[in-house]
Parts: C-alpha cells; structure tokens; sequence
C-alpha cells in the first residue's frame, strides 16, 4: 500500500506536470482538488485516465470520481479494492 | 482624427536567444526547446505553477507577454487590451502528440491535457487568464508572418474604440523550432506604427 502511495504520487507529478512539487509536498491525507493540491477538471480527467492505463481500472460511475480521487489515500484503496 | 499609434516595446525569441527592444536579455545552448521554456521562465522569476501544464506554443506566448507587460510603461487593463496573434504551424506540435497517443487501437489513450491545446488560439486564453482580459482577440494562421494584417488589424481595433492597447504578433513553434515576434501597440512609445516598422522589427 505504501508503495502503492509513492507510486501515485510520482504519476500525478508527472502526468499532471505538477513540475513545482516532489512526492513529499503531498501527503497522504491532502485535499486533490480545491484547497489542497487545486488540480482542475482537465487533472480529474487525467487522473481518470492513470486509472485506465496504469491499473485497468475504468470508472463506471463519474459520481464516485469526488470519493476516489479526495486523497492519495482514496486513490490506493480504490485501486487495492479494484484491481485484477 | 486618428489617434497616433506607436510599438510600445518588443520581444523576441528565436535560436534559443530572447530579444527585449532589440538587446539580448537571455540565451543560452540547451538543446531541448522544453527545457530552454523552463530556463526562460525562471530566469524572468516568474511563480505561475500554470505555467508547465501548458502545451509549448502557449508557454512561448504566456512568457513573451509576462516580458512585455513587465517592462511596459502601460498600464494593461481587463477591458482595453486586445490580443492578436498568428503564426504558420497552428498547433501542429500538440496536435502530432495528440495523434500519437490515438494510432494504437490497442493501446489507445488520449491525454484530456494534451487534447485541450490542439488549437492555436489557447495561447491566448492563458495569456488572458494571467492578466484577467475580457477583450477582443483573434488568432490567424498564416504561412509567415504578414505585417499587412498585423498593421490594418492593430490599428482599426485601437482606431475603432475596441481596444486601447494590442498585444500582438506572431508565435510559431514547431517541433524544436520557435520564432517569436510579439509587441505592444498603444498611443504612447517612440517606434511608430507601421507595416513597415513591423516586419523590420521582426526581420532585423
């Protein structure tokens, strides 16, 4: 899981060109969106699309996107939840 | 009577080099257009974390405005200041990056933040965020640089009323390639306002 974390970090940086921050600025817990990281709808859209891409793992139902994607910590269980 | 126009100032950048008013404000030898955007972009201290999630035709436009504005005598205001721009290749570059994510059937996931820029005129949507314009704007693609345009463009947008300043000129990059001529037309400088000032500007 803690792997799993650093893993997601370091793709949000890097997919979300996030070029002022490293995988310490964000800890597990912050807010994605709004007044934590204040990623935007293109980033959810990326973010959809990490799910996709990296882990197999389409969402079905946009309205649990606010859920999955509050936290780092949201992010990894889903994906430990959902994954093959 | 028409009101007398001037080139405020100008910027340009081409062969990894920025020009402000005719005198080299940075250069240097990186090899990567990207990473020379970045050098520019911390050399002028800017703090816009916006600024890397752009595609690189805007972050060419974003950064020569940031020079413009911040070494204008004008005051750039949310209604006043029109912005026009042209260029030859559109967005051809992000558009090569777009297709290249969708060729694979199988492996086929196109980037919602690439995709956004696949149009030229985005530049200046970030341009007009950055400094909260609500005002005339208009991007032409070209197949170079027309001063003709430029010129008749610029003045009857200041002429007209619809503007009192234009943010202007051309921005092309393509590939590895950048040439970047951007100006600002307003009621106060020393260069007057001509076509043929314009493309001596971007020639010399």
């Amino acid at each position: 899981m803690e792997n799993l974390k650093i893993e997601l970090k370091e793709k949000i940086i890097e997919n979300l060109n996030l070029e002022d921050l490293s995988i310490d600025d964000i800890q597990d817990d912050d807010t994605l969106f709004g007044d934590g990281l204040g990623l935007d709808s293109i980033d959810a859209l990326e973010l959809i699309v990490i799910l996709d891409k990296d882990y197999g793992i389409k969402i079905s139902d946009p309205k649990k996107g606010k859920t999955i994607f509050e936290s780092i910590n949201s992010m990894a269980q889903f994906i430990m939840d959902n994954r093959n | 009577m028409d009101k007398k126009l001037y080139i405020h100032n100008y910027c340009k950048i081409k062969n990894n080099s920025v020009n402000l008013n005719g005198e080299i404000i940075y250069s240097d030898k990186e090899t990567e257009m990207t990473v020379f955007l970045k050098n520019v972009y911390h050399f002028l201290g800017l703090k816009y974390a916006k600024f890397f999630k752009m595609d690189s035709l805007s972050k060419i436009a974003f950064l020569t405005s940031e020079i413009l504005v911040n070494n204008a005598k004008i005051t750039i205001k949310e209604t006043n200041t029109a912005v026009v721009l042209s260029n030859n290749a559109s967005s051809l570059d992000t558009d090569r990056k777009h297709q290249k994510s969708i060729s694979d059937p199988d492996n086929y996931f196109p980037s919602p933040s690439v995709f956004v820029y696949t149009l030229p005129n985005i530049g200046i949507g970030e341009i007009s965020i950055r400094h909260g314009l609500k005002s005339e704007n208009v991007f032409f693609v070209f197949s170079q640089y027309n001063e003709t345009v430029h010129y008749t463009y610029e003045n009857s947008l200041i002429q007209s009323g619809k503007a009192t300043t234009v943010l202007s000129g051309w921005t092309n990059v393509d590939d590895q390639s950048v040439d970047v001529f951007m100006y600002l037309i307003s009621e106060k400088g020393s260069i007057p306002h001509s076509a043929k000032e314009l493309i001596k500007l971007y020639k010399n």
